[in-house]
């Protein structure tokens, strides 16, 4: 028989452990899911784990999908640690897009356009998550429900637009934009690869986060307010600045990935613009551990998971949805190996 | 010699970082009151666990009437006639006396049984009870007073008290322990636990004392005296506290006609609240806790700011409306009952907890400098002896009584003006209240003007200058120590204090 029993203080071996743990059982649901598909489960964990890094340019597409989801990941785990929930990343994402859009479209050929359509991604978001800091304030809405119905609003704009007033008079009705001019497309800095200005801002958002989190008052309120809102009460921390700097924060950075995306790989505002990135960071920001270098990890994980996703769908025929079933599983493996950072485990005789 | 009703052989019980029982041995005959004395830690609780079926133990055995028992879980206790009243109630707030001890009962009996039986009990030991009356619209006392029903209502053979007298006042205790040795004389053996030293030499008949998880004693508590009963406890006796005369300075809090409607459904209203205190004194408020002591203490250190500006005063200053970080700025300093988790974060380290109400180390731009952090906090627990790992252990990782002394050396340290404290030694071992006292009178030796709010009267006496006491949300005139006793407090406590007095005081502001 087994028993679980608390243990006196959280185990930091297993705080460090849990991730890779989950992802070894994540890893062995999938060879069980495939083999009873009928798939050959060595050619499968090929095409996710081997084909993604196997070449420069290979990796260089990891680099490019984990690069949106490091950034939204990042501003989430501010917003997780200072217990605001925001699961609406998503619609914060497609609203920096569509802000990133309208000024690319309107700016055209302008030297440096392409810092207006970040700052305006940037906005796009922050305005969109503080609509749901406002509700929260006046309304006291709960802020899980409105954020993620606000990313169904979100969706809705986005085909509103595309399909109608900023659908390309050029472009045969399909339901998209022009494609942006090259001022306002995000500078890439490697021939040959869609590597992009992103990578370093999200790598910069790494370390700003770190420095934040770890080596300011303000910083360290903020995660008062998450651990202990009594002790935030009692230092005298405002949780209604918690609440704003979280969600401004976080939609920001949802914001500038959804600015990043539509002006930088994808060059041109699609109905296919919400992808799941926004709830994938959610994922990615649990298995990083809230940490911002832990989340670099994570991103490329879950990029790895978009990536073989898509070549499993073209190789071996899988359904698309292969991706959601390894993100799914991993984050319910990964919360369920976080009981042992808790309690541990312990073998009894028979009783 | 008769039977024993209950011993306990060589009770081992190992928590993973702790081994909370290690051998301990302990016999209960039929008819005795039990005492089981110990600091807080010492394994009380868990052994309490065992016997209950709660915990299982490790090692060692247990017999109830001379056979071996294995107590898997609580249902099998009740069923030996071992019955318990914990330390917190569970009961429900929306639900009748009746319902709730229905629902703990494990008897088939319908709701009407229920009820007929809870009225005989009640009448058979005098405790004033209705069924019908919904438990949030009771008082601590009467709440426990529920719980009480319904442990005699199993009609054991064994009651276990786990501090049953820390939520009553002085008379309601002393209520108590005629229902307690009532029950004795029919026959029931009682538990007691507690560290209150001078209700165990009046009530109990044997004392079986723990230290760190063994047992160093077992005595007649009727022939020791609280020195001798503490050294067993503590394995030295705590020092004596010398309390000098001063005269006390010029007034530095002033509290005038205090009114706060509650913020929560189950808060208390402030009402015409007024008081003041003095540098170089120590200002005591007592009461049974519930009774507004909470939101008083709320709105003294900022955590509340719905009060008039004018009410609260620091010197010639209105600061009714001032954050907790302008209050501390002043000068302002406050201790509150609950350490983890509002005194401190339970999951982050010493150091850090400073940042909480200390910012020395904070250097523009909000930058943290972690050594002068880390030498910060080394520092108090160094002075205040913690008994840390150090500035980088947990919160969380602490006893209740070194994060006790942790947060009021962090306060301490900051050489506050005016130091609010709320129930600074409540769950606190003997030693670490024994030096937090010093600490307090040692503060207000140096100027400082203290206030206390504790429920526990003798810490009161021990500390006090003057006193007030608090009941259903209003404040009674000062007492000089001096003029007060215990009799004459305990009859405040239910809110019947002279209102001549009350208006006299009030009327100087």
């Amino acid at each position: 028989m087994i028993r679980s029993e608390p243990r006196a203080l959280p185990s930091a071996a297993w705080t460090w452990a849990a991730p890779f743990l989950a992802l070894a059982i994540t890893v062995l649901l999938g060879v069980m899911l495939f083999t009873a598909m009928g798939k050959d489960p060595v050619a499968a964990l090929r095409v996710f784990f081997w084909e993604p890094i196997k070449s420069p340019y290979a990796l260089g597409e990891l680099v490019v999908k984990a690069t949106p989801l490091l950034i939204i990941a990042l501003g989430l785990g501010l917003c997780f640690r200072a217990n605001v929930w925001n699961i609406g990343a998503e619609g914060q994402y497609v609203m920096g897009a569509i802000a990133a859009s309208g000024v690319a479209l309107q700016l055209g050929g302008v030297a440096g356009a392409w810092v207006w359509v970040i700052l305006a991604g940037v906005l796009g978001g922050m305005v969109w998550a503080a609509l749901v800091a406002w509700l929260r304030e006046r309304f006291h809405a709960n802020e899980i429900l409105v954020s993620l119905m606000l990313v169904y609003v979100a969706v809705q704009v986005l085909g509103y637009l595309v399909f109608g007033p900023w659908k390309d008079p050029a472009g045969y009705n399909f339901p998209q934009t022009q494609t942006f001019d090259a001022a306002t497309r995000i500078p890439r800095f490697m021939a040959g690869s869609r590597m992009h200005l992103g990578l370093v801002l999200a790598l910069l958002g790494v370390v700003g986060l770190w420095v934040f989190l770890f080596r300011t008052r303000a910083g360290w309120a903020q995660q008062v307010a998450g651990a202990a809102p009594m002790a935030a009460r009692y230092a005298g921390f405002s949780s209604r600045q918690a609440l704003w700097v979280a969600l401004l924060v976080s939609g920001g950075a949802a914001g500038l990935a959804g600015a990043l995306e539509v002006a930088g790989p994808m060059g041109q505002l699609t109905p296919y613009v919400p992808v799941g990135y926004g709830f994938a960071a959610i994922i990615v920001a649990f298995v990083g551990r809230l940490h911002p270098v832990g989340m670099v990890f994570s991103a490329l994980l879950m990029s790895m998971f978009y990536i073989g996703g898509e070549l499993a769908q073209s190789r071996l025929g899988l359904p698309k949805s292969i991706t959601g079933v390894f993100q799914g599983l991993l984050l319910f493996s990964l919360l369920a190996c976080d009981t042992l950072v808790a309690y541990r485990l312990r073998w009894l005789k028979g009783a | 010699m008769p039977e024993p009703l209950l011993t306990l052989a060589g009770i081992t019980k190992r928590y993973p970082s702790v081994v909370a029982n290690d051998a301990v041995s302990l016999r209960v005959m039929p008819g005795e009151i039990h005492a089981v004395l110990g600091e807080n830690g010492a394994g009380k609780s868990t052994l309490m666990k065992v016997i209950y079926g709660v915990t299982q133990p490790d090692e060692g055995r247990i017999f109830f009437q001379g056979e071996v028992v294995r107590i898997r879980n609580p249902q099998v206790a009740r069923q030996l006639g071992i019955a318990m009243v914990f330390q917190h109630f569970s009961l429900f707030d929306s639900l009748s006396v009746a319902q709730n001890v229905w629902l703990g009962l494990d008897a088939k009996w319908t709701l009407p049984e229920v009820r007929a039986r809870i009225v005989d009990k009640a009448a058979q030991y005098g405790l004033d009870m209705h069924p019908d009356r919904p438990v949030h619209t009771l008082s601590v006392g009467e709440m426990q007073r529920v719980e009480i029903i319904r442990a005699l209502l199993t009609d054991p053979r064994l009651l276990i008290l786990d501090e049953p007298t820390s939520v009553l006042t002085p008379q309601a205790v002393d209520k108590l322990f005629v229902v307690l040795r009532q029950l004795v004389a029919e026959g029931c053996s009682i538990l007691y636990i507690s560290h209150k030293l001078h209700e165990i030499r009046s009530l109990c008949t044997r004392c079986t004392v723990l230290r760190a998880g063994r047992v160093t004693g077992e005595c007649d508590p009727r022939q020791e005296s609280n020195a001798s009963l503490s050294q067993r406890m503590i394995g030295s006796e705590p020092p004596t506290l010398v309390r000098q005369r001063r005269s006390p300075g010029p007034v530095l809090l002033q509290v005038t006609g205090l009114n706060l409607p509650r913020s929560e459904p189950f808060g208390v209203d402030l009402s015409g609240v007024t008081l003041s205190l003095r540098a170089g004194e120590v200002l005591g408020i007592a009461g049974v806790s519930g009774h507004g002591q909470r939101e008083l203490l709320a709105a003294l250190s900022g955590e509340d700011t719905r009060a008039q500006p004018q009410a609260i005063a620091l010197e010639a200053e209105a600061v009714g409306a001032w954050p907790p970080p302008a209050r501390r700025a002043w000068g302002l300093h406050f201790v509150p009952e609950e350490r983890l988790g509002r005194g401190a974060v339970p999951g982050m380290d010493l150091a850090h907890n400073f940042l909480l109400t200390r910012h020395e180390a904070v250097g523009r731009g909000g930058w943290i400098h972690l050594r002068a952090l880390q030498a910060q906090a080394s520092a108090v627990i160094e002075r205040f002896r913690v008994k840390a790992s150090g500035p980088r252990a947990l919160a969380q990782s602490l006893s209740g009584g070194n994060l006790q002394k942790f947060i009021v050396g962090r306060e301490i340290d900051a050489k506050p003006r005016v130091l609010l404290l709320a129930q600074p030694t409540w769950g606190v071992d003997v030693g670490a209240a024994a030096q937090i006292r010093a600490a307090i009178l040692g503060l207000r030796d140096a100027g400082c003007a203290v206030l206390v709010v504790s429920e526990e009267l003798d810490e009161l006496f021990e500390l006090c200058d003057g006193l007030h006491v608090m009941a259903q949300g209003r404040l009674s005139a000062r007492i000089d120590r001096d003029q007060a006793d215990v009799a004459l407090i305990g009859s405040w406590m239910s809110g019947l204090w002279p209102e001549q007095a009350s208006a006299t005081a009030g009327g100087g502001a």
